[in-house]
């Protein structure tokens, strides 16, 4: 039996497993740990007790323009990104009741990818760089909902949406690489990094005050759906003598997870694997209830991240080599992995 | 019946090669097409029509051909009806190698390139392949297309690692990485001519064998087969025809998967047919698509690989959909 802590609270009642506390604290103070270290990597090396004081007011001037403006800004997002993709991923994989399922293999991260390569072609000169996250969240969720009507049969099959997610975002990226060749040259180099998905030169003003609103708003609410995600992983029949509106509930979870990982592909660009990743090591630690699965393996997306991130400014200094390299080279032998583990499931 | 249908289609690929070396951006008129073989005195235009032209029209010709005989086999091999040399993921393991190889290794001369695509398009294939077929219902058809495109994504996002760390390659490769026939010369076909003929010769040598195939393992197993050769001689087919092809033209998507199902839906199952019609039909529409692509965006050229892709997804989805609920 597994212990649980109940909370109450007028209407609001609430059970909370002992162990996803552990967890969740444990993993909260690595990730503290995780931004203080990354902080205070770099071609200028800062110990992590400077940072700190960077942090609480009283750091030495040099350091101080180190950390807040060049630094922090990139990790913070790093941690906004990752967490954002950690839990469109585990929505997604409990909606599509497939453990390989991920915004990278379904078409969304390429439809954001898209729209944001669609905008630096066209708009650059006309729009504020502000909009870009518009024009990625747009292209997301234009894709995503190509995708569900086309998937559409009697209710969409979790399969048939993977595949023509598959074939969809083959042809949206061939598009994308007609433009970048089409185009001028500096134009292509960045499409590319985005598409790539790189956190290089995040700012403030920027990057964070426009995707920490998205973060701060979807994430509670995806955490009040939880145990519509619950009832979504028993399937569909169950799930519909359970009581469950399965389409209606589906529809919804489908668009809290595209703007999640529509948002985050804005900012971070085409981070690949993370969605994937993230939400298994979260349900190996707290097992499978959505409720405790989110907050972990939102914080297991942040680490995974600041980790890749890490790696990819500080392995081949000076060259800062994006994100989304590093994440795709542990990511996808993970996923051949659980194809592995999974081998008698298809 | 069947062989005037074959004939037929042979006179289209025929009048589609010759439009192909006709029009383009440069007006060349029709009699200096034809002078440019028969009185050949090297004038702009008879040079544009035998370096450019010629060379063009014939590589989208031999490689569509390739791509569409490796899809209609590794559909049989896979028993998948959305497999294809794009679609599992072994042409962009060979674009992969072959960048990693120009780029970092410092390998250069066609011999070599050809033979770094197909040592690409080999260990991807081999892994999606393995990866496909494990555990006890053996292969199926979600597992082996997961296990695609997952290779897909990975080598994709390595590639795109490889040319940002490098700003000159960026620009030659990326309209190669695409999937492109123009701009390249008779020589780099030359090259690869040998290992798509000898693929080519095996698919078709094959085609018998693939019948008896497509009926099931066990089916074929009782009547006889042995099944685990023909799938090992099939795979050394599709990775000759498809690492062949990437090495001359990049990552051509989705050609390996219209053209099958157009045959088999024109002459139905039997693939002693349903092979050569593959590689003519297949031909027809990479010349063609190429043709388009110089058209849509005048007097810049579209790559070909993304007209086929543009082309493909309908195909793709209406496959995908037609497939049994699951």
């Amino acid at each position: 039996m597994r212990k649980l802590i109940s909370i109450r609270a007028g209407k609001l009642s609430l059970l909370v497993e002992t162990r996803t506390l552990w967890v969740t604290g444990i993993l909260f103070v690595l990730c503290l740990a995780a931004i203080l270290i990354s902080t205070g990597v770099g071609s200028q090396y800062i110990a992590p007790l400077d940072v700190l004081k960077v942090l609480l007011g009283n750091g030495v001037p040099m350091e101080e323009v180190i950390v807040e403006k060049l630094r922090l800004p990139r990790v913070v997002i790093a941690v906004l990104v990752g967490a954002s993709l950690a839990v469109a991923g585990a929505v997604l994989q409990g909606v599509i009741r497939n453990p390989l399922a991920s915004p990278d293999v379904t078409g969304v991260t390429e439809g954001a990818s898209f729209g944001a390569v669609l905008f630096i072609f066209f708009f650059t000169d006309t729009l504020s760089i502000h909009w870009m996250p518009v024009a990625a969240i747009f292209g997301a969720f234009a894709v995503s909902g190509l995708l569900y009507v086309l998937a559409w049969k009697d209710g969409v099959s979790p399969l048939r949406l993977v595949l023509i997610g598959i074939g969809v975002s083959a042809a949206i990226k061939s598009v994308s690489y007609m433009l970048i060749i089409a185009g001028p040259l500096q134009l292509a180099d960045r499409s590319l990094t985005f598409m790539t998905g790189s956190i290089y030169g995040a700012s403030w003003d920027k990057d964070v005050m426009t995707l920490l609103p998205w973060v701060l708003v979807l994430l509670p609410l995806t955490w009040v759906q939880a145990r519509n995600v619950n009832i979504q992983a028993l399937g569909d029949e169950v799930a519909s003598s359970a009581g469950a509106q399965i389409q209606r509930q589906r529809l919804v979870l489908l668009v809290l997870s595209v703007a999640l990982a529509g948002s985050a592909v804005a900012i971070g660009g085409a981070i690949g694997f993370i969605g994937l990743m993230a939400p298994h090591m979260a349900r190996k630690l707290v097992g499978a209830s959505f409720g405790s699965v989110l907050p972990v393996s939102a914080l297991i997306g942040a680490l995974l991240l600041l980790a890749a991130d890490l790696v990819a400014r500080t392995a081949f200094l000076p060259n800062d080599v994006p994100a989304g390299v590093f994440t795709a080279a542990i990511g996808a032998p993970f996923f051949m992995f659980l194809l592995y583990r999974n081998r008698n499931r298809y | 019946m069947k062989v005037i249908g074959l004939v037929f289609s042979a006179l289209v690929l025929a009048i589609a090669v010759l439009c192909s070396i006709a029009f383009g951006v440069t007006d060349i008129p029709l009699r200096a097409v034809w002078n440019s073989f028969v009185h050949y005195d090297g004038n702009t235009q008879h040079l544009i029509i035998r370096t450019t032209r010629v060379p063009r029209a014939l590589i989208a010709a031999s490689v569509g051909a390739c791509l569409a005989v490796a899809g209609a086999v590794m559909q049989v091999m896979t028993r998948n009806p959305i497999a294809s040399p794009s679609t599992l993921g072994v042409n962009s393991g060979a674009a992969f190698f072959i960048i990693l190889a120009s780029g970092w290794l410092g390998v250069s001369g066609l011999q070599a390139f050809t033979w770094v695509a197909l040592i690409g398009a080999a260990i991807s294939g081999g892994i999606v392949f393995f990866l496909g077929s494990i555990g006890r219902d053996g292969m199926t058809p979600v597992k082996i297309t997961l296990a695609g495109a997952a290779m897909a994504a990975f080598f994709a996002s390595l590639t795109q690692g490889l040319m940002l760390s490098d700003g000159k390659m960026f620009d030659q490769v990326l309209v190669w990485l695409v999937g492109s026939v123009a701009g390249r010369d008779l020589p780099q076909l030359q090259a690869v001519w040998p290992y798509m003929g000898v693929g080519m010769a095996v698919a078709l040598l094959l085609a018998r064998h693939l019948n008896v195939l497509a009926m099931g393992d066990d089916v074929a197993q009782g009547l006889g087969q042995r099944t685990g050769h023909i799938k090992l001689f099939s795979a050394v087919a599709v990775i000759l025809l498809a690492g062949g092809s990437v090495a001359v033209a990049g990552p051509i998507a989705f050609v390996g998967i219209i053209i099958p199902h157009i045959v088999r839906y024109w002459i139905g199952t039997d693939y002693r047919w349903i092979l050569p019609y593959c590689a003519i039909l297949g031909a027809v529409l990479l010349v063609s698509a190429d043709l388009g692509s110089r058209y849509i965006a005048m007097p810049k050229e579209v790559p070909v690989g993304v007209m086929t892709a543009i082309l493909g997804v309908p195909f793709f989805v209406y496959i995908a959909r037609k497939g049994r609920r699951t």
